[in-house]
């Protein structure tokens, strides 16, 4: 495929390494791939230094540490600490469940730089549902440590139908916790939440409604709390700018080595993705079949080949082509130009029809049960 | 936001400036980002130190470049930086 040897690449900036798939919760949104216990082999400790080793001297220089739940790995302080003696600015994205004020502190004397925690709602009921685990009140406490031992502390929420309504309690819960950073991030339709998407997609008018008042409020909490606003690409006519193009900047590495230009990317066919434990970092980046697949624009098909905005968009998400319509060379369809965008429009008409509270059909929860099924 | 004059200037503690090797600058890393800086902004930031005052930064910088009329460029840079949470004055 493209791989043309013309096209300039650059060095990725973002690692995301993905240290586990295990996880105590269950969100129904979860990104993890929904046949994750069929790739529960997990690298060790020295072939996650190796790595973080190798794209640091290419230049990445964010790290996400991410799961599933991270805090799961006993080694994670081992990590944290090759990572900072690498110089990363290295980010902890955690569900908070089975944190406790001692590992905080002994993150940070690790060196980690911030942690993220994420709660499902701003009412403990439906939180605790949401994650299908009591936790509602522990995150919170979490959240208060985090801020007590000096860490920028982010919040995040993920947006769906079950709790856009509550955006005021949200907001106002960010502010009680005294975050530095809210991340209001509208369920992107991937992995589980693809599955459960007929009853976590909201309407427009919820949409729109939820989309004002967090914009207020970020006027509001101006130099005090900064707000990241991930939209909800169903309503929008352009699609996203996926991983800001194809293997230019992203580098995801899932939990059994396995390297990803995108999270989702593991989903698409014949792209063979390459493992760490064959390649180096530099190899794959460079050289490998999957990171040179959409690099440029030599692959796209019209409407893109000749749009006058595929250097914008670079023709949306490739997975989300893939998801929606079987093909992953195609315009997003997401894109009101993409002869297959009335698919967006069915998949809110057919959410629109589906009612949570009559429980025909009922969220199908993250856990290793449901992921046997796939 | 306005800089004061009396207050001290601090490099925000919830930030981290450093130098990259792989882009030849230096850049500020925070919670989810990344900012790329030049050489002046990156001298002006490594001076608030939580011990200098605005006329301190000017006065180390026109010295160490034998210039004058510094001082205005080094305010609407540290207004900015004020604004963006990397610096700090209280
Ligand atoms: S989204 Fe929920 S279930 Fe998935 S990894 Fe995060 S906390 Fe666990
Ligand atoms: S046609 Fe393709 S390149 Fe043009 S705006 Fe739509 S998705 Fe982007």
């Amino acid at each position: 495929m493209a791989g043309s040897s013309k096209i300039k690449i650059t060095p990725p900036r973002w690692l995301l390494a993905e240290l586990t798939y295990a996880c105590p919760l269950q969100c129904p949104y979860c990104a993890n791939p929904l046949d994750y216990q069929r790739h529960s082999k997990e690298l060790s400790t020295e072939d996650w230094k190796r790595v973080l080793t190798q794209a640091r001297k290419m230049g990445a220089v964010q790290l996400g540490l991410s799961g599933g739940e991270p805090l799961v790995r006993k080694d994670l302080e081992e990590i944290v600490q090759h990572a900072r003696a690498l110089g990363y600015y290295t980010n902890l994205i955690t569900s908070a469940y089975g944190m406790d004020e001692a590992r905080i502190i002994a993150l940070k004397e690790a060196g980690l730089d911030h942690i993220q925690v994420s709660i499902q709602a701003s009412s403990r009921e439906l939180s605790d549902y949401l994650a299908g685990t009591k936790s509602f009140e522990h995150k919170k406490q979490v959240a208060r440590w985090v801020k007590k031992q000096g860490y920028p502390m982010v919040l995040c929420v993920v947006i769906h139908r079950e709790n856009i309504d509550e955006m005021p309690q949200i907001l106002a819960m960010a502010e009680e916790l005294d975050a530095d950073y809210l991340e209001l991030a509208n369920t992107q339709y991937y992995g589980w939440a693809h599955a459960n998407r007929d009853l976590l997609l909201p309407t427009q008018a919820q949409f729109t409604k939820a989309e004002k008042i967090a914009q207020a409020f970020k006027e509001k909490v101006e130099g005090k709390m900064k707000i990241y606003y991930v939209v909800p690409d169903f309503y929008e006519d352009r699609p996203k700018a996926c991983m800001n193009g194809w293997g230019t900047t992203f580098l995801t590495i899932a939990p059994d080595g396995v390297a990803l230009p995108c999270h989702s990317a593991r989903e698409l066919p014949e792209l063979n993705c390459p493992n760490v434990n064959e390649f180096s970092i530099e190899e794959i980046w460079h050289h490998s079949k999957a990171f040179n697949f959409f690099r440029g624009d030599q692959w796209m098909q019209e409407p893109c080949r000749s749009c006058d905005e595929k250097e914008k968009d670079f023709g949306g998400c490739r997975c989300q082509a893939y998801l929606l319509q079987g093909d992953m060379y195609a315009a997003d369809p997401v894109c009101s130009k993409s002869p297959q965008h009335h698919l967006i429009q069915e998949a809110i008409d057919s959410a629109a029809k589906h009612d949570n509270t009559q429980n025909e059909q009922p969220l199908i929860f993250r856990n290793s049960k449901n992921s046997r099924l796939y | 936001m306005a800089i004061n004059k009396i207050l001290p200037l601090k490099f925000s503690p919830m930030h981290r400036l450093q130098w990259e090797e792989a882009q030849q600058k230096e850049v500020i890393l925070y919670p989810e980002g990344m900012v790329e800086l030049n050489q002046p902004s990156a001298e002006i930031l490594k001076l608030c130190d939580g011990i200098r005052v605005l006329g301190d930064i000017v006065e180390t910088l026109e010295a160490k470049f034998a210039t004058t009329g510094l001082e205005k460029d080094i305010v609407n840079f540290l207004e900015d930086a004020l604004k963006n949470g990397w610096i700090q004055q209280n």
